[in-house]
């Protein structure tokens, strides 16, 4: 058997498939292109696949990772064009191979977060934004896992942040913590809806760019 | 993607079900082809893309060069309710283009709570409700499936019905449009000729003309429209188009998995049955031809679960050869292979037995009558020995879920036979206490009643459903001789089964309470959460109508029926005759033992199919 890992993009309608539903999607993935994978050894068995770090539902992201187990030996690297003819739209292999690191390793992400502005974007929005991110401190609330909310510190997940201006977009692009703990990077844009009101976007798009190592450099 | 329906989406539940872009969905260049084809169904995604039929007219239509065929389904009220805040237009799931700039929609109707949601799905497409206010060609609005046999209710919002099944008949239609497009045709000359075609209804073409005491005294075909509307069949099987190739939903749906429908019609002949009369005669697929397109559609969607399905399958003649040809291939691919809509025999439980692999899931049958003598009456040709004898089966073999399915208020029915329903719920108990493999794990069992609704084309059309306080009565008094702890009682909402007996056997009049009750927001009528049967009520007063005369009224024999301009071939002689015999409580043997005679022969010059 052999361990491989998929690199893949997902984004347009694909954004909207959960979790869950795209382990589903992938399964079958796998079972049009013929492709066995080894199942649990339980009462109920289950091909092994797990995604690196869930994405979440609406962020489009060019680096998600798959890892999972192939029944034969394989180096995997024909996957990718195999598998992209049974994909549904929005959903695209760019690399398939044995991994090196493990997802633990896995510890920021690159990522652009779009704040859209109707109305085009207010004046001296992008120095108060980056003024505010870049603060000694930037607390938002969150709901924990006991439905309470709570105020947590983000500053200390956010490792770099530049910001570039479009007809209508102000850009965000950030570096994040991925994980122990990680931070959703639309939550960059939910410390801007709470301290800076007046500058409430009236849409946010967030896309993952890049996966990274502790050491800033790029995790595969 | 629409700017406005991706910030809706960022609001809404279980936005993918209305992102499009699944495995095989069609996408063609709108540049390409001449007939654009919204096919709507008047229910939410999940639903919808379980539906067999709808997957294969899908099919039928987008093999047509030049054709395309985009799906439409009803937005959940959280979605309906952004739609309308943004302004944006109902949309097919495959190009995003609103669906008021199609050439034809087409509605997919399998029950007659769909009906507001029809008219929901026009008005977000920004299209008038009427036919007659519609007076472009374009777009042009069709309606088929089983509620169609029946289409007065929506005679006045829909241009034509298709009546039977579409494999053939919608393509016809769908050429003659474009042949009508083609040549600039307006809207009454394409539907004078589309009348002309076999199994076509222009309920415009029809003056329905009403007695005093509210009954049809006439109806008038004008213009050259026939007399009867024959319903259309596949005849062979075989040949009829499977979707084999599919599309794959990236969301989970109620029926996730491949479909094999191994045959169609029914030899059964339940009284109450609609399905059982209209889908008439029994026609199979051979086994080989199931056993390829098994494989092959297991292959094509990586989907690990394959049912075989029609009305009662364990009366495929070949369903061993059948599950034995698929059982290696499901084997080696992980494929679990079920049966619904088993019969309560021992052949099916054998059956069963040998397919359940692993997880024992939940046992279903379906006695709907508590009295061999009322089972008798609606010909349901089960006996409860045969049933016990199935439970001892399933109980013995380790099964501990068993849900039992009746019918309050079929015609004939007495307190006798409400109560005969409890006793075989104390039967069942019996049985299991006997003969379960495993005590410690308990028994679920769960009986569940709904409330008889006569259908049209039945051997019950004439009858009465029975009163809301009889009906609720009957409730109670089941309720109270259910006594065992391990016995779950649900019966049926009675609103919903009221409405869908004023509905099935309604008159053209109903167009206006249709539209009165969807002013009143009535929408996803066929969810109870989203139903209220006073917007209906109130509907039926603006319009001076009485919802009891339609639900609650016995018809006599010499009645003209409000949906007689249709044919099933099935006829209303032999539907009498099968009413008398229920009254005296007297079976009909199935079509394969003995035909009798029931008209379905016509079909194919007098001789049933047989096997």
């Amino acid at each position: 058997m052999g361990k491989l890992r998929l690199l893949f993009v997902k984004e347009g309608r694909a954004v909207y498939i959960s979790h869950l539903d795209l382990l589903r999607t992938f399964q079958r993935v796998f079972l049009r292109q013929g492709l066995v994978l080894r199942h649990s050894q339980g009462f109920h068995p289950h091909p092994i696949l797990s995604f690196a770090l869930p994405l979440p539902v609406g962020q489009a992201s060019d680096c998600e990772l798959l890892d999972f187990e192939t029944a034969a030996d394989m180096d995997g690297g024909d996957l990718p064009e195999r598998l992209n003819r049974f994909m549904p739209a929005g959903i695209r292999a760019r690399s398939c191979y044995v991994p090196v690191w493990p997802v633990r390793e896995l510890a920021g992400l690159e990522c652009r977060v779009d704040l859209l502005y109707d109305g085009g974007v207010p004046a001296g929005a992008a120095e108060r934004i980056e003024a505010l991110l870049t603060g000694e401190s930037l607390v938002i609330q969150k709901r924990t896992k006991r439905k309470a909310m709570a105020d947590i510190d983000i500053r200390p997940m956010l490792h770099s942040l530049s910001l570039s201006e479009e007809p209508g977009v102000l850009r965000l692009h950030a570096a994040v913590s991925a994980q122990n703990p990680g931070m959703n990077p639309a939550l960059l844009a939910a410390a801007v809806e709470r301290h800076l009101p007046e500058l409430r976007p009236d849409f946010v798009q967030v896309r993952r760019l890049e996966l990274l190592d502790g050491a800033g450099g790029v995790f595969r | 993607m629409d700017q406005r329906l991706e910030r809706i989406l960022s609001r809404v539940q279980k936005p993918a079900r209305y992102a499009g872009g699944e495995y095989n969905a069609v996408m063609k260049n709108k540049h390409e082809v001449d007939l654009r084809f919204a096919f709507c169904f008047p229910d939410t995604y999940e639903i919808g893309m379980s539906n067999l039929g709808f997957r294969i007219l899908y099919g039928v239509l987008n093999n047509m060069p030049g054709v395309w065929c985009e799906r439409v389904f009803a937005p959940w009220a959280d979605m309906e309710e952004e739609m309308r805040a943004a302004g944006l237009p109902l949309f097919a799931l495959e190009s995003g283009d609103p669906v008021g700039a199609f050439d034809m929609i087409g509605f997919s109707v399998g029950y007659e709570m769909a009906y507001t949601a029809m008219l929901n799905m026009l008005d977000l497409a920004g299209l008038p409700l009427r036919s007659q206010d519609r007076p472009d060609l374009r777009p042009l609005v069709v309606a088929g499936g089983t509620a169609m046999y029946n289409a007065e209710p929506v005679a006045d919002f829909i241009d034509l019905a298709l009546i039977g099944e579409g494999e053939e008949l919608l393509p016809e239609v769908a050429a003659l449009f474009r042949r009508a497009k083609g040549e600039g045709w307006d809207k009454p000359r394409f539907l004078r000729e589309a009348a002309r075609i076999q199994g076509v209804y222009v309920p415009s073409l029809y003056d329905i003309t009403y007695n005093p005491d509210g009954t049809v005294r006439a109806i008038t075909p004008r213009e050259g429209a026939p007399e009867k509307v024959v319903k259309r069949v596949v005849h062979h099987m075989d040949s009829a188009y499977y979707p084999a190739k599919t599309i794959v939903p990236s969301t989970e749906i109620v029926h996730d998995r491949v479909t094999l429908e191994v045959f169609r019609g029914c030899i059964r002949g339940c009284r109450f049955c609609q399905a059982g009369y209209v889908y008439r005669p029994v026609r199979c697929r051979s086994r080989e031809v199931l056993a390829r397109y098994g494989r092959e559609a297991v292959c094509d969607s990586g989907y690990q679960e394959m049912t075989l399905s029609s009305l009662s399958t364990s009366d495929y003649p070949e369903l061993v050869g059948l599950c034995d040809d698929l059982a290696p291939f499901c084997e080696e691919n992980h494929v679990n292979l079920s049966l619904p809509s088993l019969r309560a025999d021992n052949f099916s439980m054998e059956l069963m037995q040998r397919l359940q692999k692993g997880r024992k899931a939940g046992l279903t049958f379906a006695p709907e009558a508590g009295t061999q003598r009322l089972r008798d009456a609606i010909n349901k040709n089960v006996t409860e020995e045969a049933l016990t004898e199935s439970l001892r089966t399933a109980f013995a073999g380790g099964w501990n879920s068993v849900k039992l399915y009746f019918m309050l208020g079929l015609p004939t029915e007495t307190d006798e036979d409400v109560l005969g329903i409890a006793e075989i719920a104390s039967h069942a108990v019996h049985t299991w206490r006997e003969h379960a493999a495993n005590k410690n794990r308990g028994l679920r069992l769960t009986v569940s009643t709904s409330w008889f609704v006569p259908k049209p084309f039945t051997a019950f059309q004439w009858e009465p459903q029975i009163s809301r306080e009889e009906y609720e009565r009957r409730v109670r008094l089941l309720r109270e001789a259910i006594t065992a702890k391990a016995v779950t009682y649900n019966w049926h909402d009675g609103d919903t089964s009221f409405l869908e007996a004023v509905l099935a056997r309604g008159d053209r009049r109903l167009g206006r309470v249709l539209e009165g009750a969807f002013r009143r927001g009535a929408r996803l009528d066929a969810w109870s959460d989203r139903f209220d049967l006073n917007r209906w009520l109130e509907a039926f007063d603006e319009c001076g109508l009485d919802p009891a005369f339609y639900a609650n009224r016995e018809r006599g024999r010499e009645e003209i029926l409000p949906w007689s301009m249709i044919s099933c071939y099935v006829t209303d002689d032999y539907l009498w005759r099968q009413r008398e015999l229920a009254h005296q409580s007297a079976a009909t043997p199935d079509c394969r033992t003995h035909c009798g005679g029931c008209g379905a022969g016509a079909v194919e010059g007098g001789e049933c199919y047989h096997g």
